[in-house]
């Protein structure tokens, strides 16, 4: 099977993000006072074949521990779906 | 014996020169050793120099850590051989899992360039060895990711195995507890984010980082090897042949 991913890789709480603080002062000049806590993040989206969903998600929790994220800076969220791409193949 | 010592050419290393000039110009030999190559070709220490490994692309040293070469340097640090890595390549140090911590952004999200003034911290390391103690030294620093951070277990393990090598005198990027560099537990393995082989002589706006450079050459000839740390524990087992990397 072909699965959808989506890493989002995020700074750990506790970890200054001066990118995030940064936008985040800049906010009320624009108007949006009621916006906090900006935090900035990347994303990485791919692919992956796989016997089924959980094999699926124990690769990409090794690849994420591994190379996509820094432990002692940042944390990931996987969002794994069944590709739509993969199914009509 | 001359000092025969590797500098690691990474694509998109660019103080590899500047780190061979100034070895050679101190006393030792060096030779440029590319990333791809899985031999260290015997030399006696290594350094991992500044620039932009992999244009840092994802984060900075995250593709250089899985270099050929990078097995052979880990390995050359767990038998204890002089292993320096500046600026970048104090980064791919940290990404190698070969030192603790990482690098960030500075604080003001600014890209730093010039010359600070360090204090020396310990002699017990391979960078160290020729200075003194509260020794003033003025470097160049040149970075964008160059806060040291690590959790607070890591600082207080750092703190009592005396190896916060160096320290900024007036803390220019947010580094955690003034840390400008550091040492693995037997003092062989240093990551500075300043650059000692650009100030190796006062037509460069400063000698200071000379006494560094050679107290590397020495740790690298055998002659000046600090003694290991009373507290140091073995090595500790490095995540190098099968990837793995160790908790924070």
């Amino acid at each position: 099977m072909t699965f959808d991913v989506l890493v989002e890789v995020s700074l750990r709480p506790g970890i200054a993000d001066p990118q995030g603080a940064t936008v985040e002062r800049s906010l009320p000049r624009l108007g949006f006072d009621e916006v906090h806590g900006v935090r900035m993040g990347k994303a990485v989206r791919f692919t992956i074949d796989a016997a089924d969903e959980e094999a699926a998600l124990r690769r990409v929790d090794e690849l994420c521990r591994r190379f996509l994220t820094n432990p002692v800076l940042e944390d990931s969220t996987v969002t794994l779906e069944p590709s739509a791409q993969g199914a009509r193949r | 014996m001359t000092a025969r010592i590797g500098v690691v050419v990474f694509p998109g290393s660019n103080c590899e020169h500047d780190a061979v000039e100034a070895l050679c110009a101190l006393g030792g030999s060096a030779e440029l050793l590319w990333h791809d190559e899985a031999s260290l070709r015997g030399v006696d220490g290594v350094v991992l120099p500044g620039g932009f490994a992999h244009g840092d692309y994802l984060r900075t040293g995250a593709i250089a850590r899985f270099s050929p070469v990078m097995e052979a340097v880990a390995e050359l640090a767990r038998a204890g051989g002089p292993v320096l890595g500046i600026c970048n390549g104090f980064q791919i140090l940290t990404e190698a899992g070969l030192l603790p911590g990482a690098l960030q952004k500075n604080r003001g999200l600014k890209f730093l360039c010039a010359t600070v003034e360090l204090r020396v911290e310990t002699t017990a390391s391979a960078l160290t060895s020729l200075t003194a103690a509260g020794d003033s030294l003025r470097v160049p620093i040149n970075h964008f990711e160059g806060a040291y951070t690590c959790d607070p277990a890591t600082l207080e393990e750092l703190r009592a195995g005396d190896r916060v090598v160096l320290r900024y005198v007036d803390n220019p990027n947010g580094s955690l507890d003034d840390i400008a560099g550091i040492c693995s537990p037997a003092g062989n393995v240093v990551g500075l984010m300043p650059h000692p082989e650009r100030a190796w002589d006062r037509l460069l706006g400063s000698g200071d980082g000379a006494v560094l450079v050679r107290s590397f050459i020495a740790a690298c000839a055998g002659e000046r090897w600090p003694a290991p740390h009373p507290a140091a524990p073995a090595y500790p087992s490095l995540p190098a042949s099968s990837g793995a990397r160790p908790g924070p």
